[in-house]
C-alpha cells in the first residue's frame, strides 16, 4: 500500500500543477531567506551568534528527542506520541535525584560537579528507558497486529497519562531546575562570544548521537534493529529476536530523551509537567523534516529545526515562531515526505 | 473484430529494475486472452500500467480508442477496465452483498444531496442496484452467502466474490490475476464456465495464467512475456512449440 | 397496531435501535426530571448539558472522519475554532472595530451555517493535499492544523480580538416563521421558549433539535453509496480504487463532513456563550472528542453518542465535583489532614483529584483500546475487526506484487 501511494505521489509531483506549486514553494523560501539575511545583517555579528548559539543548543536537544521518535518509527511505524512526554520525565526524575547525588544548588560547582552529573545521567536515563519499555510492552505490544489506528490512538493515550502523573506529583507549576552550567562567554573572535552552556550542551549531545550511530552502525543490536526496520519477517526468520529487539529501540530512544531531559532543565532552569507535548511535537517535527527513519536525519532535522526557532524568535515575532515550525511541518510533510535525507521511506 | 485494448510500447522501471520493457499486444473484443511467463516476468506490474495503479515510464494504453496512459485506477474502472487481485483484495468485514453492491459505486448517480436527505432516485437507485448485486452473486454461485462478512467464506468463494464485484462495475474488459490459482480440478473446470459465461455477457477477459491446461483450453490468443520483455504471441499450439517459451519456462537446454 | 408491535419487536434486540430510544427518551423527559429534583433549580444543569451536545455534535462528526473513513484527525478543535470564529465575525460588533469599518449581524440561522460552511471549506482545503498520505502522516498534519489555528487567531490581533477574543456575540433567535403567537406563553417546564441567559432550557431544546438532524443526516449517508465507499476505503484503498471508487475525493468527503459538524457545533457554541477566546481550542478538545469516539464504538453512531456522553459526564460533572466531595469524604473520616496542603509537597487531597484529569483520559484510552477496543457500544463490524486478531500470515504486508 506504502509503496503504491509512492508511486502515485511521484507520478503526481512531475505533473505541470505539481512543479508550479512546488516553484511556489521555493520562491517562499527564498524570500523567506533574503528577509532572513536582511535582519541578520542589521542586528550585527554579536547578537547573531549569541542567536545561533542558542538555535544550535536547543537544536541539539529537539535532535536527542527527535532520535527516538525516528527509531521507534523506523523499527515499528508508530508515531510514539508519549516519547516527549518520557523527555520530560527524565527533567522530573532528574530534579527529585538531585539530592540522592549531593546536587544542591549553590553548594557545589567546578569540577566537583562532574561525577554526580554522570551519576544522575546514567540513573535517569536507565529509569526513563525503563518506563519507555514498559510503554511498549504494555500499550503497543498487545496491538501489534491490531488496526493501525489502535496504537497511535494508545500512544495519544500514554501521553495524557504521563503528562497526568507529572502534574499530579509536582502539580502544574514552572519548577525551578538548578543552574550548575557556568554562564561565562566564551570568546571566538573579532569580539564576538558563545556562551559556554550552549557549547556544553552541544558537545553533550553531539558525544551521545555519535555513540548512537556507532552502536546502531557496528553492534549485533545495532545491526539486528537495521534488520528489522527493513523487514520484520525476514530478521525473524534469520533468528533475531523481534521483541527484545524492539524494547531494545524505545530503551535507547527513551535513554536518550532522559538524558534530554536533564539537558534541557540545566539549560533553561525551569521545567513543567506538560512541557513535553509541545516540545515533542517540535522533535517530531525535525524527525519529519529529516527523514522520518533516518537517523542522521533526525540529527540534522534537529538543529535546523532548533536554528529556525531561534532566528524566528530572535528576528522576528516571538508569539508566531510555533505557527512557523508546525507549518513548516505539513509543508514538509505535503511537499517531501521524505524529508531533507529521507532516501527510503520505510515501506511496509 | 476489433482490438479493445492496445498495449503500445510499454516500459516500467522502478529505479534501475526494467520490470515491464517496451511490450507491446492487442487484445480483441470478445476473446479470452492470456499474459503468461515465468515468476517475476512482470505479468501483474503490467496489469498495474493497463489498470492505471503504475504509470507506465514510457508507451501508451489505449481503451476502445481512448488513451487511458497514467489514468488513476477509479477512472480506468469507469472507463470499462475491472481486474481481480492475485492475493485477493477483498472488504474483509463487508458482507459479500455489500462487496458487491460497492462495486456499482462507478456506475451510480446519487449525489451527496441524495445521499443526506434519503430521496426519492437515492432509494431507488439502492434498491436496483441491490437487486442487481443479487444476480451477480447468484451468477458466481454466492446467492446463499449473501449476509456472510467476505472473510468468513472460503477461499474459492473469495475468489469468485471478487469477480463478481469486478463485474459490477459494469466492464467491457474484466482482468483476471492468477483466477485459478489455489484452484482444485473441479474448481478450475467452474472457473472456465464461469469465464464462458462472462464473455456471453460481452465482456473481453484477459487473463494471467500458471496453470497451462487453463490457459491452453480457455484462451484464444497468448502472450508470453520474459524477464519484462515479450518473446512470443500467437494462438496456444504455436506459443506451446515456441522454442523460445520453451527455453524461458525450462532454462536452456545443455 | 400489529405494524407497531413488529416495529418494536424488529428493533428490541437491536442495541443501536435500543440505544437511540434510550437516548431520546431521557433526552426529552431530562430537563423536567432535573427541575423536579432540584425544586426548581436546575437551570444551571440543563445548561451544562446543552454544552454537552455541543461535544455530542463534534463526537458524531469525528465519527464520520475517524469510524467511517478510518481517518485519524487529531485537529478537529480547529475546525471547531473556525467556526467558532466565524460566527464571532458575521453575527457581532466585532467587524466594526476591524479595518473594514461595518459590523455584520447576520441572522443566527444563517450565521450558523456560514459557520459551517467556512468550517468545511477549511478542511477541504487541508485535506486536498494531505490525504494522499499514509494515515499516521495525515493524523501529523491534523494535529499541526490544530495547533496553527487557535494561535493565529490568538495573533491576528484587531481582526478576531487577539488573546481576550471577541465577546458580545448575538444570541440565538427563533426563525420568524416559528415565532408564532406561542412565544411568550407558558409551556409548563418550559416556562417562554426564548434565547436568554436567563432561560437555558431553550437552548437545551434547541440543542436537541440539531442533534437529531444531524444523526438522521449521517445516519442516511452511512447507509449511501458513499457510507459503504468510506468502508471500503478504510478497509482496502487499493481494492476501492480498483473498483472504481475515487479515494481521495471520498475520503475529501468524509474529512470535509466531519469538519462541517464541527464548525456548525462551532458557531452554536460561540452563540451560547455571546464570546470566543482562542483559548478554547486546544489540543485537549481534539483529544477529548476522539476520546469520546473512542470510548463509545468507532463507527458507530449512537456509540459516538453514548461515549459522548459518558465523557461529558465524567469530565465536567464528575471531576469538577470530585474535590469538593473528597474533601467532604476525608473530613467526615477524621482525616482532616489529608485536605491540607504540607510543605512536602502534598497540595491537599481536593488539589490532587483535580489534578488527575489527564491521567483519567489517559486510563480512557489505553484501557478501552487494550480491554474492549469496540468501545461502549460497538458497530456491528468494529466488534469482529478489533477483537479478531489477524493471524500473522494475513497481516503480513499487503501490496502489489510485480
Amino acid at each position: 500500500m506504502a509503496a503504491m501511494v509512492q508511486r502515485l505521489r511521484a507520478s503526481v509531483i512531475s505533473t505541470p500543477t505539481a512543479s508550479l506549486i512546488n516553484l511556489v514553494g521555493l520562491a517562499i523560501v527564498a524570500v523567506a531567506l533574503v528577509a532572513t539575511a536582511q535582519r541578520v545583517y542589521q542586528g550585527g555579528a554579536t547578537y547573531f551568534f549569541q542567536t545561533l548559539g542558542f538555535g544550535l543548543a536547543q537544536g541539539a536537544i529537539f535532535a536527542l528527542v527527535a532520535l527516538g521518535y525516528t527509531m521507534v518509527y523506523g523499527i515499528i511505524e508508530l508515531i510514539n506520541f508519549a516519547h516527549g512526554d518520557v523527555f520530560t520525565l527524565g527533567a522530573f526524575i532528574s530534579l527529585a535525584l538531585m539530592p540522592v547525588f549531593g546536587l544542591n544548588e549553590g553548594r557545589i560547582s567546578g569540577a566537583a560537579l562532574i561525577l554526580p552529573l554522570l551519576g544522575l545521567f546514567v540513573v535517569t536515563m536507565l529509569i526513563c528507558a525503563l518506563v519507555n519499555v514498559g510503554i511498549e510492552r504494555v500499550a503497543y505490544r498487545p496491538l501489534r497486529h491490531a488496526p493501525r489506528l489502535a496504537p497511535l490512538i494508545t500512544a495519544i493515550g500514554m501521553s495524557a497519562l504521563l503528562e497526568g502523573v507529572m502534574n499530579v506529583w509536582r502539580g502544574p507549576f514552572n519548577l525551578h531546575y538548578p543552574d550548575f552550567l557556568p554562564s561565562t562567554q566564551i570568546p571566538i573572535g573579532g569580539g564576538v562570544t558563545i556562551a559556554a552552556k550552549a557549547v556544553m550542551v552541544i558537545v553533550v549531545a553531539v558525544v551521545l548521537m555519535v555513540s548512537l550511530t556507532l552502536f546502531v552502525n557496528r553492534s549485533k543490536l545495532g545491526k539486528a534493529m537495521r534488520a528489522t526496520a527493513q523487514d520484520r519477517d525476514a530478521a525473524q526468520l534469520m533468528g533475531i529476536d523481534i521483541n527484545r529487539t524492539i524494547s531494545a529501540t524505545f530503551f535507547i530512544g527513551a535513554a536518550l530523551a532522559g538524558a534530554a531531559g536533564i539537558i534541557y532543565g540545566l539549560y533553561y532552569n525551569s521545567v513543567q509537567a506538560f512541557d513535553g507535548f509541545q516540545y515533542g511535537l517540535y522533535a517530531f517535527t525535525a524527525a519529519v523534516f529529516g527523514g522520518i527513519g533516518n537517523i542522521p536525519g533526525a540529527a540534522l532535522g534537529g538543529i535546523l529545526i532548533g536554528v529556525i526557532y531561534s532566528i524566528s524568535d530572535g528576528y522576528f515575532t516571538v508569539s508566531w515562531t510555533q505557527v512557523l515550525v508546525f507549518a513548516i511541518l505539513i509543508f514538509v510533510l505535503v511537499f517531501r515526505p521524505t524529508g531533507l535525507l529521507g532516501m527510503r521511506v520505510p515501506e511496509k | 473484430m476489433s482490438a479493445i485494448l492496445r498495449v503500445g510500447g510499454v516500459t516500467k522501471r522502478f529505479g534501475g529494475l526494467v520490470a515491464v520493457d517496451n511490450v507491446t499486444f492487442e487484445v480483441e473484443e470478445g476473446e479470452v486472452f492470456a499474459l503468461i511467463g515465468p515468476n517475476g516476468a512482470g505479468k501483474t506490474t503490467l496489469f498495474n500500467c493497463v489498470t492505471g495503479f503504475y504509470k507506465p515510464t514510457l508507451g501508451t494504453v489505449t481503451f476502445r480508442d481512448r488513451n487511458l496512459t497514467g489514468s488513476p485506477p477509479h477512472r480506468t474502472a469507469k472507463a470499462g477496465i475491472a481486474r481481480t487481485f492475485q492475493n485477493i483484495r477483498l472488504f474483509e468485514y463487508m458482507s459479500a452483498l455489500d462487496n458487491v453492491r460497492l462495486g456499482h459505486h462507478c456506475r451510480m448517480h446519487s449525489k451527496l444531496w441524495d445521499s443526506l436527505f434519503k430521496t426519492p432516485f437515492e432509494r431507488s437507485e439502492e434498491k436496483r442496484i441491490t437487486e442487481h448485486s443479487m444476480e451477480l452473486l447468484k451468477l458466481v454461485g454466492l446467492e446463499r452467502q449473501s449476509e456472510n462478512y467476505a472473510r468468513n467464506l472460503a477461499y474459492g468463494q473469495q475468489r469468485r466474490l471478487e469477480i463478481a464485484r469486478a463485474l459490477a462495475t459494469d466492464p467491457k474488459l474484466l482482468l483476471l490475476d492468477e483466477p485459478a490459482a489455489g484452484f482444485n480440478p473441479q474448481e478450475k473446470v467452474e472457473l472456465m464456465a464461469l469465464v464462458q459465461t462472462i464473455l456471453k455477457r460481452g465482456i473481453t477477459v484477459f487473463l494471467i495464467e500458471h496453470d497451462m491446461k487453463v490457459v491452453m483450453q480457455a484462451s484464444q490468443r497468448i502472450v508470453v512475456l520474459d524477464h519484462g520483455e515479450k518473446i512470443a504471441e500467437g494462438p496456444p499450439v504455436e506459443v506451446r512449440n515456441n522454442p523460445r517459451v520453451i527455453e524461458a519456462y525450462l532454462g536452456k537446454s545443455a | 397496531m400489529t405494524t407497531v408491535r413488529n416495529f418494536v419487536r424488529s428493533n428490541v434486540r437491536n442495541p443501536n435501535a435500543v440505544a437511540y430510544f434510550l437516548m431520546a427518551v431521557s433526552a426529552l423527559f431530562f430537563p423536567a426530571v432535573v427541575q423536579f429534583a432540584t425544586g426548581g433549580s436546575g437551570d444551571y444543569l440543563v445548561g451544562l448539558a446543552a454544552d454537552g451536545g455541543i461535544y455530542m455534535l463534534m463526537a458524531i462528526g469525528l465519527n464520520v472522519v475517524v469510524g467511517f473513513a478510518g481517518l485519524l484527525d487529531l485537529g478537529y478543535a480547529a475546525f471547531f475554532a473556525i467556526g467558532s470564529y466565524t460566527y464571532a465575525l458575521v453575527a457581532s460588533n466585532h467587524l466594526g472595530v476591524t479595518p473594514i469599518g461595518h459590523s455584520l449581524h447576520v441572522p443566527f440561522w444563517i450565521a450558523l451555517f456560514i459557520g459551517m460552511f467556512v468550517a468545511a471549506t477549511a478542511g477541504a482545503l487541508l485535506g486536498a493535499p494531505t490525504l494522499r498520505l499514509r494515515g499516521d502522516y495525515l493524523a501529523i498534519v491534523t494535529l499541526g492544523f490544530g495547533e496553527i489555528v487557535p494561535r493565529v487567531f490568538r495573533n491576528a490581533g484587531i481582526w478576531t480580538g487577539g488573546v481576550p477574543g471577541i465577546s458580545a456575540l448575538d444570541v440565538p433567535t427563533l426563525p420568524g416563521w416559528v415565532q408564532g403567537p406561542w412565544v411568550g406563553q407558558d409551556f409548563g417546564w418550559v416556562p417562554d421558549f426564548r434565547f436568554t441567559s436567563a432561560n437555558l432550557t431553550a437552548y437545551y431544546m434547541l440543542m436537541i433539535i440539531l442533534i437529531a438532524f444531524v444523526v438522521i443526516l449521517v445516519h442516511n449517508l452511512y447507509n449511501s453509496r458513499l457510507g459503504r465507499a468510506w468502508m471500503a476505503v478504510r478497509e482496502d484503498e487499493t481494492a476501492a480504487a480498483a473498483s472504481g471508487v475515487n479515494t481521495v475525493s471520498v475520503k475529501l468527503l468524509a474529512f470535509s463532513i466531519g469538519a462541517a459538524t464541527s464548525g456548525f457545533a462551532g458557531a452554536f457554541y460561540g452563540a451560547k456563550l455571546s464570546y470566543v477566546s482562542s483559548e478554547n481550542f486546544g489540543f485537549i478538545v481534539s483529544v477529548t472528542v476522539l476520546a469520546m469516539v473512542v470510548l463509545g464504538g468507532m463507527g458507530n453512531i449512537p456509540g459516538a453518542m453514548l461515549g459522548a456522553i459518558v465523557l461529558y459526564f465524567i469530565l465536567f460533572w464528575l471531576l469538577p465535583n470530585a474535590p469538593g466531595q473528597m474533601q467532604g469524604l476525608a473530613s467526615s473520616l477524621g482525616l482532616d489532614w489529608l485536605n491540607q496542603s504540607n510543605p512536602n509537597g502534598w497540595p491537599g487531597i481536593g488539589e490532587v483529584v483535580s489534578r488527575s484529569k489527564y491521567v483519567i483520559f489517559g486510563l480512557i484510552l489505553v484501557g478501552i483500546m487494550l480491554l474492549r477496543p469496540q468501545g461502549l457500544l460497538p458497530s456491528q463490524i468494529r466488534k469482529q475487526e478489533l477483537t479478531h486478531e489477524e493471524p500473522e500470515a494475513l497481516a503480513a504486508p499487503r501490496q502489489l506484487q510485480a
